[in-house]
This record gives C-alpha cells, structure tokens and sequence, in this order.
C-alpha cells in the first residue's frame, strides 16, 4: 500500500521533473533546472554526526570543536555543488540500438558528452535501478553508455526513461536527474524453437531438389527438426559425436536456392505470433542455407533475395506485422 | 542503495586505515596502555587482511570482541559515560569497525567515527599543534572519502583534491564560527571530568608547595592593563587567604561569608585591567590588591578574595579594577580578629617568647609590633632559597633561628606566626607576584614561578596592612624578579634564565595567547563585543543569524558561479549570427533549423531585396569564421560591427 503511494508519487514527481513530453528531441541538455540534488543516507548519518559534535563542543566550551564543526559544515555544503556541477550540463544524446528478438536485451546507446574542461567522474546511468553502469566522460570528449532493457514484444521499443545520477566526489549528497531519448530498439519475433520444414515446393519454387540429390552440392548441416526426412540426417556425422542431437543435411544448387517462405502456407490453426516466430525460424535457416528467400505476408512481400539486408528486412516487416483484427 | 552494498577494494582499505590511525594516534596518552595495544593488534590485522587478502573474521567473533572491549573499559573506568571512557570507547569501536568493512557504508560510518575521535582530541588539548594535527586528520578523512566514491586516482590526487574541497569549505567555517551564535555551555550537568589536574596554588599552604610551583614555567594568568603596567613590586595578586594554622601547614577559613560587593571605600586612582584566567579547577580568581570591583558572577569572601559561583574550569576573562591604595576592615569583626589571632598549643617556644616580649614592651601598639618583627626579620639575615633543609616539628623557630634558610611559604608563615605570637592578628595570602610584560603583545604574563605568600596583619585605624616578609631578606624578588632573588646555581626553570630564549619564548607565548584569546577565548562576550565593534548595534542571535545567512548565501554565489564557471560557453561568432537571426525573425523571416547559413542567405537576401548585400556578406563572414580554416580575429570583429550595424 504504502510502496504503491510511494512509487505514484514518485512518477508525478519524475512527469514533473521532465516538464517535456517523452521522448525529447536531442541533444538534452542537463540543465541546472532539471539536475536536482537530496542527500544520501550517508549525508543524513553525516549531518547526524555534525549535530552531536556541535552539542559536545557547545557542551564542553570547545572553540576548536565548533571549529571542526564548521569546517565539516562547509565541506557539506561545498560537495553539494561539486556533485551537481558533476552532473549538470551534461549533454545526451541518442546512439546506436541494434535490433534485437523478443526475450534478447535491447542495448540503447547514449553518447554523453562534456563540454567540461576536467573529467565528469563516476555518472550512474540507469533504467532500472538494479542494474546500473558507471562511466566517466573526460574533458570535452563523449562517452557511449548502453542501457540494457529485456525486450519482451515485438515492434518498436522506445527507451524508457533512463535516470542519471552521481554522488561524487563524498557519496553525501545525490545528485540526478531523468531522461528520455528519442531512441526506439526494433523488436524482433522470437524464432519458433519448432517450426516445420522449410515450405519447398512452393508453388513458385522453381525446380524441386528437395530430396537433395542430383547435381546441388552439400553446404552445411544444421540441427535435426521433427519433419525432416530421414534420409537427410546426417548419420555419420551424428556417429562421430557423442551424444550430439541429430543433424540434417543441407544441399545448395543454383536450381534449389529460391523458396518462398508464405504466411498463408502455414494452417490456418496456427495463431499470428507463432506463425511470425515460425517465419522467422524460416528465415534464420533459409538465410543460414544461403538460399534465397522471399517473403509474402497478407500485406507486403518481398522478392527473393539473399544476404543480410534481405534478413534484415524480413525480420524487420515481421517485428511490424500488423495483424488484421488488432 | 546497489552503491552503498559495493565491497571496499583494497585502496579504500588502506586509506580508511590510514584515517583511523590518524585520528586515534594522538589519543594514545589517553587511553589505557592495554586499549592502545588491542587498537594497534586491530591495525595490523587490518593490514594483513588488506594485504594477503585474507577473510574478514566472522561476525560473532567482532560481536564478541566489541563487548569484550566495553567490559574493558567499563571495568578500567567504572563507567562508560564521561569524557575519558567514552573516548576509550570510540577508540574500540573505530578499531573493530575496521576489521567488518564489507560494504562502502562501512567506509562512511569510519570516517564519521574519526571525525568524533578529532573532537576527542580537543577536549584534552587544543593548542595550535593539536589544532594542525586535527587539521590533517580531516584531510585524510576527506581523502578517505573521496577514495570511497572513486578509489581510482593516486593518492596525491585525492589528497590534492581533498584540500581543494577543504579550502572552499573554509569560508563558511570562517563566517560561522564568527558569526554562529554562541552559547555559554555546559549544556548539561556532564562535563565534571572535564577538568583534570593542573598546577596552581592549592587551598593550603605547607612548607614545600610554593617552592614546587616555582619548577614550573606554564603560564596562571595573563593581564592586560587599561593603562601602564605599576610597578613590580606593586603587582600583588591576591589569591587564597589562609588565616587557619594548625601547626605545619596554613589553610583557609572552612566557613567564610561572602560581600555581593566591595565593602571598603576607595581611595587613589583605581587600576583597569582584564585578566585571562587559565583553567585551575578552584574556585577562586585572582585581582590585584586590593580589589575594587568584582567580576560578574563572583563574590569577594570576608577575607577579601573574589571567588567565582563555578570551580573555574575554562580559560575564563575578566575584567576588574583595583585601588592600590584602599585601607580594608578598619572595622573587623571581633570573631575574624579572634581567627587571625589563633595558635596551636604548644611548639615553637623561642619566637613565642620574642613575641611575648615584644607585647610587653609595645602593649596594644601594633604598629610598633610590626616594625620590631620586621627588623628582627632583617638582623636574622636569613637567606631566599629554592632548596630550604627541612624542618623539624618547631619548624618557625628551626626557620628563623637556626636554619636561616627558606622560600616565601617560610618567610610568611614564621612572619605571621611571630605576629601572632604577639598579640597582632594576621594572616597569611597566597597569589602571585609580579609578572612579565610580553614585549610581543603588551599583555602581562604571570607564570607559576611567579607564585607566592605574604602575609597581612591588622593594625588598628589602618585595617589589614600588607607585609612581605620575603621583601625584607630579598627585595629582588619583589622588585625584579625569582631569577634574580635566587643565588645562581640554584635550580630554576630553563626560562627564568637564558635571555634569547626568553626572546624566542616571548614571540611564541605572544602567538599561543592571542590563539586563547580570539580563538579558544571567543566564547558569548567576545562574540559580542567583537560584533559591536564592526558596527553591528545590540547583536543578538536574531541579528547574528541574519547576517549570517546572507554572508553564507554570498560565499555560496560566489562558489557556484566559480565552480560552474565553464558552463556551454557559446562561440562568439555563433552568438552574433543568433543576434542576426533573430533580427530577421522580427522580420518575419526565420532561420530554419535545417537550413545552411548560405541557403538562409539567399532565402533571406530574395525575401528583403534591400538589405541582400548586407545579408550576403554577413553570412559568407559566418561561415568563413565558423567553417573556414584557420578563422581570423579580425573577421570576429568584422562579423559583430556588420551585424551592430544590420537594421532589416
């Protein structure tokens, strides 16, 4: 109940602290406005222990006591604006986020640069407070901090809200602040672990060489899936390793390297998220075969190709699928 | 926190061990022999886990340890309140905490631990040594600190780094131990161990106790004079008055009333002067005879000795006058008379005998009494020594008869002995005479060499009269000093003798004092009386903390705007292109994000024909300056005059 209240209050705080609607336009600027500073729990024990040495002093008549008290008094106060200017005015900026599937962690990467003439040490960033990273950016130079988030749908996923903090140089005083960059991580559908075959003799595969004999030439072996046939399997090579899962054999040939990987091959029972993960497993073996691949979704469709942006491009139609009905 | 759980690394470990040894090394001499050792065992365990990384010892075994050293010190001490157990205990504490560091947090609550073992420290000593040495623990404490959010960089660095921090934190320290408002402890009824033994007259007078004194140069009081210093042998300071004898040793009087204020008249021209009394744990203050006003806070007992309400137990100033001149107890009581007359029975026959014979011959004359010891005190030619024999039981008649040799206690007592044997009632003061101006800074130091007896006798129509028996065989005692009244040879502290380094010591007390005086001294009064000199009228903790906050507030400007001094520093020619921009704006033609300052230009110079050339030049200037190599100061200028100039 209490954590609830507390966690609601603490998201009003933070839509207030941002003051623009997320995500921001970059570079965002730090600024004093938005760095804000608290006392850490060991400044509160320090303040504590500042209290008690003041009454002894104040107790005993001792004028270096007070002295002492003083100094600490102002060392406090002096680490508050060091450990905001470490902070403050820092620039962020998005980076680089490679796609990733569902279940992988997404890597967001900022770019933080100081126009400082000396080093911004020891910035805590994170999204989740759990797992923070620590970087320093030297004087007037940029450093890349990635965020690591658990991507869990496919699609686009924007950076959450990253907080940045620090309590250099004394640990007493915290200073932070909250960002949201304009950074989105292409979610990918997570390859089915089973799927069937690869669909050959499509009906616009040209020539069918499914059985792998004639001229094509063997090119790779890969793991064993229900509906291969049996004579694929790679026995010997199964026989030579221990206990290994069993190994079908592929074939390459000028004749049998087209295929076309179809949304509407797959029956009808099968539900959209699992026919996208199943494509996607197409997709992976095709593209491991060196085969090339096209790709027909009730929407879209792609010409077959092969290599890397072919991959890219079909995973990437299949992160935004839009089914129909939602 | 995820932050505060990090384990300490090994340099952390090393420079948190550092801190504690720096903070608990200068209590050594305070804590009992075996703490010190069990605190140096946890020091070098310390160092073998840091440096063989070894596993910290579990957590029973610390519990266990910590209360065994409670126990220790509770037994030890019989208690663990109070000044010294609870240093003790700090110290136990500090030297266990270093063997359970496991978490960064361990770290800070280290450094909080030696910050209060600093405080410790001054509340044995806070001379301007103790105050650098404290210095320094903060400094590594800081450093040990820094080291704790960032164990990276050297040591240098940090220690570097710690000073930095440390030296901007000095103005505040500076504003608010001016300007915090004070308060007059103790703020409760504790500190009763707060004062330990220190030299200074004690409340009875043997043979012997001021002859100890005289070993010791440490300063009783320092004495700052409205106007000139009088004359040495002028400088009486009257001390604790011991009219009770009981056959070997004088005390003062068990039961004594006290005046609120000064009961006799004054006469002459009254001395001003303030005294800076050190700590002595009695209750008495000492004034130059005779007193004419009272401190605040203090009484004058019937025998004219002010005392203060509390056992003086801090470096304590005051300010009095005297009148050298002021005739005191012209009417005495009967019942003081009868106690300034008092003999044992028995003992000392031969000075009871000269003392009858003087009655005889002088009857109720006083005066003539007086006059005939003090010339028997002359014709005995008795000697001024540091290294009187020692005496048998008659030890007035072994003094004055036999021996010959004594120092002031000898002198006063048989003089008032001999008094009293007479019928003249007398009594013996304990104080200081005399005292040296330190050229340095004009106060006049009194030390406890300078300590001595008299003695004063009632004369009837004069009231208590003063008479220096010592005066009579050494008038150099009074009139220059102990080096001089002393026969070289004899055993005096190194400072009543070497000229240069009296010289030396001179500046350094000069130092030390104006240290007690503005530093440890600056207690409520001087706070306001320094505040009413710079100009603040009727300064009180409203006032003072008004003032305070917005000095405070100033520093804290003033630091900012340093500290964030290099914040996005605009270039100069990218500042006067916004100027341009924005004149354009008003204009209505705005400067696009996406657009390049030469497509802007042309957009700029199509959409105000009339200024086209004007608007061309300026931008080919921009983007020479901002794009071009090796941009020229001139052009800089010539960028800003031509856009001074732009009026779209």
């Amino acid at each position: 109940m209490l954590a609830v209240l507390r966690h609601r209050m603490h998201e009003t705080f933070v839509r207030w602290a941002l003051r623009v609607r997320p995500p921001e336009p970059a570079p965002i600027v730090l600024t004093q406005r938005r760095v804000y500073v608290l006392p850490t729990r060991a400044g509160l024990a320090y303040a504590t222990a500042l209290g008690v040495i003041l009454l002894g002093a104040m107790n005993y008549n001792l004028s270096l006591g007070h002295a002492l008290v003083f100094l600490l008094a102002g060392l406090g106060v002096v680490t508050i604006l060091h450990t905001f200017r470490n902070l403050a005015l820092l620039e962020i900026r998005p980076g680089r986020c490679e796609p990733v599937f569902v279940g992988d962690v997404a890597r967001f990467t900022l770019v933080l640069k100081s126009q400082r003439p000396d080093t911004r040490t020891s910035l805590r960033l994170f999204v989740n407070a759990d797992a923070p990273i620590e970087v320093d950016v030297g004087p007037q130079a940029s450093t890349l901090a990635t965020l690591g988030v658990a991507a869990t749908k496919r699609g686009w996923l924007p950076m959450p809200r990253a907080t940045i903090e620090t309590t250099w140089p004394l640990g007493l005083v915290r200073a932070w602040s909250y960002a949201v960059p304009d950074l989105n991580c292409l979610v990918y559908p997570a390859p089915a672990a089973t799927a069937p075959p690869l669909p050959w003799g499509g009906e616009a595969a040209r020539g069918s060489t499914r059985d792998g004999r004639g001229a094509d030439d063997f090119s790779g072996l890969r793991k064993h899936q229900v509906a291969d046939a049996p004579r694929h399997v790679a026995w010997k090579a199964v026989a030579r390793q221990q206990d290994g899962p069993l190994l079908t054999k592929l074939f390459s040939g000028a004749s049998a390297q087209q295929i076309w990987l179809d949304w509407n091959t797959l029956p009808d029972a099968i539900a959209c998220e699992q026919r996208l993960s199943i494509l996607a497993r197409w997709m992976l073996d095709a593209d491991a075969a060196g085969l090339a691949w096209g790709l027909r979704l009730p929407a879209l469709q792609l010409a077959p190709d092969n290599g890397p942006e072919q991959l890219a491009a079909g995973l990437r139609a299949l992160a935004l699928y839009r089914d129909g009905k939602g | 926190m995820a932050r505060a759980d990090r384990p300490v690394s090994g340099r952390q470990a090393w420079w948190l061990l550092a801190t504690a040894l720096a903070a608990s090394a200068p209590l050594v001499q305070q804590v009992p022999l075996w703490l010190a050792l069990v605190a140096a065992c946890a020091f070098a365990w310390r160092a073998a886990l840091t440096w063989r990384q070894w596993h910290l010892p579990p957590r029973w075994l610390l519990v266990l340890l910590v209360m065994a050293g409670t126990v220790g010190v509770f037994l030890q001490y019989r208690s663990i309140m109070g000044r010294t157990p609870g240093i003790a205990l700090l110290v136990v504490f500090l030297a266990l905490k270093l063997l359970e560091l496991r978490a960064a947090r361990d770290a800070v609550a280290t450094a909080l631990l030696c910050y209060f073992l600093v405080l410790g420290q001054f509340l044995f000593t806070q001379t301007i040594a103790t105050a650098l040495l404290a210095g320094l623990t903060v400094l590594i404490t800081t450093a040990t600190l820094l080291a704790a959010s960032d164990d990276r960089p050297q040591p240098q660095q940090q220690l570097r780094r710690a000073a930095l921090l440390l030296a901007q934190a000095m103005p505040f320290m500076l504003l608010l131990f001016v300007l915090f408002p004070r308060v007059q402890g103790p703020l409760w009824g504790l500190p009763q161990d707060r004062f330990s033994a220190v030299s200074g007259l004690s409340d009875t007078m043997a043979p012997g106790t001021i002859a100890q004194l005289s070993q010791s140069d440490a300063i009783a009081f320092r004495v700052r004079f409205e106007g000139a210093v009088p004359a040495q042998s002028q400088l009486y300071w009257r001390g604790p008055v011991m009219p009770a004898f009981d056959g070997r040793s004088w005390r003062v009087a068990q039961t004594r009333g006290a005046y609120p204020a000064v009961p006799y008249a004054g006469s002459g021209t009254p001395v001003d002067y303030e005294v800076t009394l050190e700590p002595h744990g009695k209750f008495w203050l000492f004034a130059l005879e005779m007193p004419a006003t009272l401190p605040a806070d203090s009484a004058l007992t019937v025998d004219y000795q002010p005392i203060a309400r509390q056992a003086v137990r801090n470096r304590m100033r005051y300010t009095q006058s005297a009148w050298p001149e002021a005739i005191a107890g012209e009417r005495e009581s009967p019942a003081m008379l009868r106690a300034a007359l008092a003999l044992p029975d028995g003992g000392n026959p031969r000075t009871r005998a000269v003392g009858a014979a003087w009655r005889a011959q002088h009857g109720e004359d006083g005066a003539a009494i007086l006059a005939a010891a003090q010339s028997l005190f002359n014709q005995q030619l008795l000697i001024y020594t540091l290294n009187p024999p020692l005496l048998g039981p008659d030890m007035v008649d072994e003094f004055l008869f036999d021996t010959k040799r004594g120092f002031c206690e000898h002198f006063a007592a048989a003089f008032v002995f001999s008094l009293r044997s007479a019928g003249v009632p007398a009594r013996v003061v304990a104080g200081y005479q005399g005292g040296e101006v330190n050229p340095v800074d004009g106060y006049l130091e009194v030390r406890q060499y300078d300590a001595h007896a008299w003695a004063e006798a009632w004369i009837a129509g004069r009231g208590w009269v003063r008479v220096d028996p010592t005066a009579i065989s050494a008038p150099s005692r009074i009139n220059s000093n102990l080096a001089a009244a002393i026969p070289a040879g004899e055993g005096l502290p190194f400072l009543a003798r070497a000229a240069w380094l009296k010289d030396l010591r001179h500046r350094l007390d000069a130092v030390t004092n104006g240290w007690n005086q503005w530093v440890l001294g600056y207690n409520p009064q001087r706070q306001r009386d320094l505040l009413a000199s710079l100009g603040m009228s009727a300064p009180d903790w409203r006032s003072m903390t008004a003032v305070l906050s917005v000095l405070c507030g100033a520093v804290m400007l003033g630091l900012t705007a340093w500290i964030l001094r290099n914040r996005l520093r605009v270039d100069p020619a990218l500042a006067a292109w916004r100027r341009f921009t924005r004149r354009l704006a008003r204009r209505g033609i705005a400067w696009q994000p996406w657009e390049g300052p030469l497509a802007f230009a042309e957009r700029a110079a199509a959409l105000a024909p009339l200024h086209a050339a004007g608007i061309r030049e300026i931008a080919a200037l921009y983007v020479r300056l901002r794009y071009g190599p090796a941009p020229q100061g001139s052009d800089l200028e010539r960028l800003k005059r031509r856009i001074a100039g732009f009026r779209p």
